[in-house]
């Protein structure tokens, strides 16, 4: 009796018949050119298949070790809210199942969608251009880097600030090592961007490109008013890194010059997914892009004067370029642009800036009403801030995010950077009712017997 | 039958070059540009950029390849051809008349290295 699987759309007798054309006796002998001595031999270490009741079941026990919390985390990834007929339209089995749309002629639809992303995201940024999307803000600050070395002649460093998120740098130090690129650190200086360093380090010369973010790590909102021309001045790329939704209401990159705008959009409504997937987006200026990496998606007329969608500029990519490409991504976050696209036009400037509104309003009540406790100082003295901010205190950490916790909280990230372990990363989004915020202050001060 | 103009030098990589006096005029083919098919877009160097026998001094973008130009000489780019900024096209219209850079030679020897209109001809075949 052939074995028919579950969960493979094969059964024995297509197999079968499937060796018999290939004319092979068996599925192993398609691996014939593999040497016999790394060839796997032994039996697969494989429990038994279970039942749906059992498959269920395990879940479920997993599921419950999850502790839902109540999020006044942030540090690149943001608790907005998702609205619900997001997911009603990106289930949808035409979206969720559909593949590249190499084929311009059976995938209109999601052409038209990431043509309606990169048009929303150039919008959003101030920029000329946008790609039909990245990884993640990691990657595409990476990738920015490298498309910095490409494009500016004779240049041998990029420099990036140390006030970026920890985990940008260290992906773009990865990207870095690999493809031996100088990268140099510009360092913080009480919290910001030094600019003395970095202005030495132009002065000097042959750097590609700087990297700064804004917001940066601890939330703070740096004055980046002539660092472009700064940069334009040495022949350099500015590359300015921000989440998202914060451009709806502050200053855009392209208002501040930047060449490349580059960040994560988790924060256009998609859920924090315990660590992803999340979207990249990368922008430039037109001049700059036949060195952006990535996907384009372009508008045309067909034979029939239609207007239509395809992938364009594809001779930049490195299915044609190879080795000269300026990257080897080949993909785009096509789902989670989705996700972003509709949260965009659900909420519109309106929408997006009232978010940033709650949020920004949030933030600063919990910081007010924080240091009113004395137990805790602003990390870098008065700076200006968003949703997010770096707090100081001589009260143990390590309690006051237990009793947080033990109360469905989660208080903050505890920095471990040189002599900052006596600090909180705190944010706060829309999501953050005033009853949670008191919650969050009331719960530190019984702890602190105040 | 892809136009073969004599008196030029050419390359295997289907470069040419027209020298006069100490100048050289460097562009593709016709045979060339007859395999790229539509030109959308040339990657020139700058002015004063120094460019070397046998390396790559730009590419020529098409809609189905990019394709890398090999210098057949070397010297430095006095011009280049900014036509061909708005109008990449104009390789395909004459691939000889619209020369892509204008490069004072440094070293008239190296002509020997390259091919004649003759030779140049068979291997197109």
């Amino acid at each position: 009796m052939a074995m028919n699987y579950k969960y493979f759309p094969h059964t024995e007798d297509d197999i079968k018949k499937m060796l018999q054309t290939v004319g092979i006796e068996k599925l192993e002998d398609l691996y014939d050119e593999v040497p016999e001595s790394i060839k796997f031999k032994r039996d697969y270490d494989l429990p038994n298949s279970k039942s749906e009741i059992e498959i269920r079941r395990e879940f479920e026990i997993l599921g419950k070790k999850n502790i839902p919390l109540i999020c006044f985390a942030g540090a690149g990834v943001y608790d907005h809210y998702t609205p619900a007929v997001i997911n009603y339209i990106t289930q949808r089995s035409e979206f969720l199942t559909s593949y590249t749309p190499y084929q311009a002629e059976i995938s209109q639809g999601t052409l038209q969608y990431i043509f309606e992303f990169q048009s929303l995201m150039a919008s959003l940024t101030g920029m000329d251009i946008s790609n039909a999307s990245m990884y993640d803000g990691c990657t595409a600050t990476a990738e920015a880097m490298r498309m910095a070395m490409a494009s500016v002649k004779k240049a041998n460093r990029v420099l990036i600030s140390a006030t970026l998120n920890p985990a940008v740098i260290r992906v773009a130090e990865t990207y870095a090592l690999f493809h031996e690129i100088n990268l140099v650190t510009i360092p913080e200086n009480n919290g910001v961007t030094d600019i003395d360093f970095l202005t030495k380090e132009l002065e000097k010369g042959g750097v590609a490109g700087v990297i700064m973010g804004q917001p940066n790590y601890y939330g703070i909102i740096e004055d980046l008013t002539g660092i472009a021309d700064l940069c334009h001045a040495h022949k350099a790329l500015f590359i300015l890194n921000s989440p998202a939704a914060t451009l709806a209401s502050l200053r855009s990159p392209g208002e501040w010059g930047a060449d490349i705008a580059v960040g994560d959009a988790q924060s256009l409504g998609l859920p924090m997914n315990y660590g992803g997937p999340y979207l990249g987006y990368f922008c430039t200026k037109e001049a700059l892009v036949r060195k952006m990496p990535g996907r384009i998606v372009g508008g045309t007329t067909d034979t029939n004067g239609q207007r239509t969608f395809v992938l364009t500029m594809q001779a930049r990519e490195q299915h044609i370029r190879r080795q000269k490409a300026t990257s080897n991504i080949c993909t785009n976050q096509g789902i989670m642009t989705l996700f972003a696209t509709i949260y965009m036009s659900l909420m519109g400037p309106k929408g997006l800036k009232e978010v940033n509104e709650q949020s920004y309003g949030g933030a600063h009540y919990l910081h007010d009403q924080l240091l009113k406790t004395n137990l805790f100082t602003d990390a870098f003295g008065i700076k200006p801030f968003f949703n997010e901010f770096c707090v100081r205190t001589k009260a143990d950490i390590e309690n006051i995010q237990q009793r947080l916790l033990k109360n469905g909280i989660l208080g903050g990230i505890r920095l471990c950077r040189n002599q900052m372990d006596d600090c909180l990363l705190l944010a706060v989004t829309e999501k953050r009712t005033k009853e949670e915020i008191d919650l969050f202050v009331s719960l530190i001060q019984e702890g602190e017997g105040k | 039958m892809s136009k073969v103009i004599e008196g030029l030098y050419y390359t295997e990589s289907h470069e040419y070059v027209k020298v006069e006096g100490n100048f050289g005029y460097v562009g593709i083919t016709d045979y060339a540009q007859n395999q790229l098919g539509n030109v959308v877009y040339v990657d020139m160097p700058d002015v004063e950029d120094v460019v070397t026998a046998g390396e790559e001094f730009g590419a020529v973008e098409s809609v189905k390849a990019a394709s890398d130009l090999i210098s057949p000489v070397s010297g430095t780019v006095v011009a280049i051809n900014e036509n061909l900024e708005d109008n990449p096209d104009l390789i395909n219209e004459d691939a000889f008349a619209n020369w892509i850079m204008k490069v004072q030679l440094s070293d008239l020897s190296e002509l020997d290295n390259l091919l004649g209109a003759q030779a140049y001809n068979e291997i197109c075949k």
